[in-house]
């Protein structure tokens, strides 16, 4: 039997290793387009300048994404290695999304991120731009893909188990492309990619134009990243994962522990600004509401209830109570599949079997569960409430904060006095590190949120993981710590050198850092 | 739609045809990155060995990535039971590969030979190391694995990671490591000169003859091999259930598709024929031959742990019945239609732009290329 500790070791590793790789890739989703947009003016207008803007932040943009594609080969491979349960009992739907990243985007994006880099000598202007927007056509794909891959893990339409195989088998394909949870990160997480490209490009701009350096090429940049922000943070907001909240389940258990609802309340639902969250007496030790607000955003509408912490779990109970003859059905079936009776029990109940095998990480006969066990599978339906609680509002404002730079960024930018208001500029350095920050932040509420499940309703995260050992998983987990740490602060090292070195880095001749150099 | 036995047999092609992508096109990558601290003696050297590669090794890699989750799809349970009983195998090589980006990447952005010389050695680490592991892997599939399958099928992989380091595994990871060398080397001749181009033509000799050598008493040893034949009533149509067969351990079984099957008999041919083209191409200079040659000798290399395992992907040495076999280890109907389609779709189209790319980057890598581009160059 599957212990917790190589359970929680294992998700642990998975925490730790999609952090990292989430450090490298929003980036590479922003900038990728936004070397479109420099380069296109280039082709355009014929400006040298902005040749050299493409090249210089595609060299900052390179520096990223090596560990980009790092950290994102074991994200391809560690489902397999450490999820290899997960792996058998999805890899029908779940696998295929993957595999179809790899030959529609991956092949896409790096196959022209190398003519990007060496084809500046050896392509047609309009040869160079065209590969440049494939590149960035490529990357966003890419994270289409693997969000209609997750998405369908929040939110699992389209597919049925089938107890001769013994796992999930997809039944739509239609139906996982185009699941509305998968669609609503895609513009989530894309956006989010798109403030941070802009962030970075607006902040060391501003950087280059309070030391006074570099001032008509950080000019041009700071304008692109204004303009691109400004649209970017708005989207992520309006198209945050809002829009997805009500259509499914997973999303109404994340919304009561984001929010922090302990009990459904009459519609419009308030919505807690501030709250002290205490998950033994299951209530707020404080809270500060505002009235209405929750209702409208979460239903859009008056009059829809929002449920409560506690309603979904009595919920839950009622599932976890069929699932449990769907199990035993199921089981049945297993050992004879002409059994008649089971076969009627199951196609009863088979909805709830997910909920059945919640109870397999108390019991390996869930027919003999205690209410106990029951109780405790009842609790674990809901993730914790206060690192949910903060997570999210961390990230939500960070994102106001966002939307209110680049609107001043972009206001001062079409009046043209941006240079003079050194507050802006100094606000816009202060301020790099913190998509980054709403990012992570982000990850969390989406994944943390989908627990006790790996797949919403159909497969518990302590029945996904592999037969390892201990040790094993304590050995991995070191390793991936210490490498990627290792690499991160050499990536930081490049990336803080180029960037403090500027456009001079080209070797053109034209720039701050070549001046100094002679 | 095709029926699931034709679908089936397909993916066993297509999955074949992806690793052998990935041998032909990663494989030259890591040819050069092997072959890196031996062949480029000076820094510029070593420039123009990366630089060979540098717009391509990304796109390269992506063979890997799909063959992956071409895997993931269309054999989930070969994917969650290999990946999972080689954990430490499956480690040492996604470490190993963290070299390659951050190595072809940042190595020349500073300018300190230590800084330079640390990076090389890591993209040596990342083109010798996994070639090894993918070979001794081979070298296991064909002696059988201890692993086996509960009622849930939840694998259990029971061996340690040193014992899939047994002799004939090391001489298949030997005969791999040879062949992607000499892939590499084959590479390099076409797109350098002077120096390096001398001493990549030896290593292409060496390495070349190295592994018509290896292979050949692989195969002499791989007789004495006993083989996995299934022994109940196979339905390719069933819906697959490892559980549902059983499995015997078989003297000579590796060897019966060849008498059943004549006309497999050329595939292993193919993997002497090309090794000796390339061979030949590279003693009379003609560099972009003896790269098909490689390449074909791959495909027969390759082709041959496959023809000799089918229909076992991956046999199970402690449990037989366990075996994982391309009628029993697949996804659905749907889904590998829906994949076939797919790669229909895109695998020739990423095929006219790999060649478009590779064509816009032709001719030699030259040390005047380097100065040229000190700053933009890897």
């Amino acid at each position: 039997m599957i212990s917790t500790e190589l359970v929680d070791l294992s998700r642990l590793q998975f925490a730790v290793t999609a952090l990292y790789h989430f450090l490298f890739v929003p980036l590479t989703l922003g900038m990728t387009f936004m070397l479109v947009i420099m380069e296109s003016t280039y082709v355009i207008t014929g400006q040298q300048i902005y040749k050299d803007m493409t090249r210089f932040w595609g060299k900052l943009f390179g520096i990223n994404f090596a560990l980009g594609v790092t950290t994102g080969l074991t994200m391809e491979f560690q489902f397999g290695t450490n999820w290899a349960y997960y792996s058998h009992y999805v890899g029908d739907i779940f696998g295929a999304p993957l595999a179809i990243e790899g030959l529609m985007a991956f092949f896409l994006e790096s196959t022209f991120i190398g003519l990007f880099f060496f084809g500046w000598d050896k392509l047609s202007k309009g040869e160079h731009l065209l590969v440049t927007i494939l590149t960035a056509i490529g990357s966003n794909l890419s994270a289409l893909w693997i969000l209609i891959a997750n998405g369908w893990m929040q939110d699992p339409i389209g597919a049925e188990f089938s107890y001769t195989t013994m796992r999930m088998e997809m039944t739509n394909f239609w139906e996982v492309m185009l699941n509305p949870t998968a669609q609503a990160k895609f513009v989530h997480t894309v956006s989010a990619g798109y403030v941070t490209a802009s962030l970075f490009v607006l902040g060391i701009s501003s950087w280059y134009l309070l030391k006074g350096r570099d001032i008509e090429f950080a000019r041009r940049s700071f304008r692109v990243a204004a303009a691109f922000g400004f649209a970017s943070s708005l989207s992520v907001i309006v198209l945050g994962d809002e829009s997805g909240y009500t259509l499914s389940e997973s999303q109404q258990t994340k919304l009561a522990a984001m929010e922090a609802m302990w009990h459904t309340e009459p519609a419009p639902a308030g919505f807690n600004l501030i709250a002290i969250p205490n998950e033994a007496t299951q209530s707020n030790d404080y809270e500060l509401q505002i009235p209405y607000v929750m209702g409208i955003i979460g239903t859009r509408s008056f009059t829809k209830e929002i449920p409560g912490i506690a309603e979904i779990k009595e919920k839950n109970r009622t599932r976890i109570q069929s699932g449990i003859l769907a199990v035993t059905a199921m089981e049945a079936l297993r050992r004879d599949k002409n059994d008649d009776d089971a076969k009627t029990q199951f196609e009863a109940h088979k909805a709830d079997l997910g909920y059945g095998l919640l109870l397999k990480k108390y019991t390996q006969d869930v027919a003999q569960a205690t209410p106990a066990m029951v109780q405790q599978a009842v609790d674990s339906t809901v993730p914790r409430v206060a690192p949910m609680f903060w997570s999210f509002r961390v990230m939500v404002v960070l994102g106001f904060a966002f939307a209110l730079l680049f609107t001043l960024s972009l206001y001062y930018t079409l009046r043209d006095t941006f240079l003079k208001q050194r507050w802006l500029l100094r606000w816009a350095v202060l301020m790099i590190p913190t998509p980054w920050i709403a990012a992570e932040f982000g990850w969390f509420v989406a994944e943390y949120g989908r627990q006790p499940w790996t797949i919403y309703g159909v497969l518990p995260t302590h029945l996904s993981a592999s037969s390892l050992s201990v040790e094993s998983l304590y050995g991995s987990l070191s390793g991936f710590v210490l490498f990627y740490t290792g690499l991160l602060i050499i990536e930081m090292y490049l990336m803080v050198k180029f960037a403090r070195k500027g456009p001079g880095s080209l070797g053109t001749g034209r720039y701050y850092a070549d001046q100094t150099a002679k | 739609m095709l029926d699931y036995e034709t679908l089936k047999l397909i993916w066993w092609v297509l999955v074949g045809a992806l690793l052998l992508g990935f041998a032909i096109m990663d494989g030259h990558d890591m040819g050069v990155g092997t072959l890196l601290p031996f062949a480029g003696k000076t820094d510029v050297e070593r420039r123009i060995m990366i630089n060979t590669v540098g717009p391509h090794w990304d796109g390269n890699q992506v063979w890997f990535i799909t063959a992956g989750g071409a895997i993931f799809a269309a054999w989930p349970l070969v994917y969650a039971t290999a990946f999972s009983g080689f954990y430490w195998a499956m480690l040492a090589v996604l470490w190993a590969l963290f070299f390659r980006p951050v190595g072809f990447d940042y190595r020349s952005k500073i300018e300190s030979p230590v800084w330079r010389k640390t990076w090389d050695w890591g993209l040596f680490v990342g083109g010798f190391v996994p070639p090894v592991i993918f070979g001794v892997a081979f070298g296991n599939l064909l002696q059988g694995v201890p692993f086996h399958f509960d009622n849930d099928l939840r694998s259990f992989y029971t061996g340690t990671f040193w014992a899939l380091l047994n002799p004939f595994a090391l001489l298949t990871g030997l005969v791999s490591s040879a062949m992607i060398t000499a892939h590499g080397a084959n590479y390099l001749m076409i797109r350098t000169e002077g120096d390096v181009y001398r001493r990549v033509r030896s290593a292409s000799l060496i390495f070349g003859t190295l592994t018509l050598v290896l292979f050949a008493a692989a195969g002499v040893w791989l007789k004495d091999i006993p083989g996995f034949v299934i022994t109940s009533a196979i339905d390719p149509n069933a819906l697959p259930n490892p559980l549902d067969k059983t499995v015997v351990m078989q003297a000579g079984a590796w060897m019966q598709n060849y008498s059943l099957y004549p006309a497999t008999q050329l595939v292993p041919t193919i993997g002497f024929a090309g090794g000796l083209l390339a061979l030949i191409a590279a003693k009379f200079h003609k560099p972009l031959i003896a790269f098909v040659g490689t390449s074909l000798s791959m495909l027969g290399i390759i082709g041959t742990a496959g023809v000799s395992l089918f229909p076992f992907i991956m046999p199970s040495s402690s449990d037989p019945r366990s075996s994982l076999t391309v009628w029993d280890s697949v996804s659905s109907q749907l889904t590998l239609g829906l994949m076939l389609g797919a790669t229909v779709i895109f695998l020739p189209l990423i095929i006219v732009y790999t060649s478009w790319a590779y064509k816009k980057m032709s001719g030699k890598v030259t040390a005047a290329f380097i100065h040229a581009n000190d700053k933009s160059a890897y």
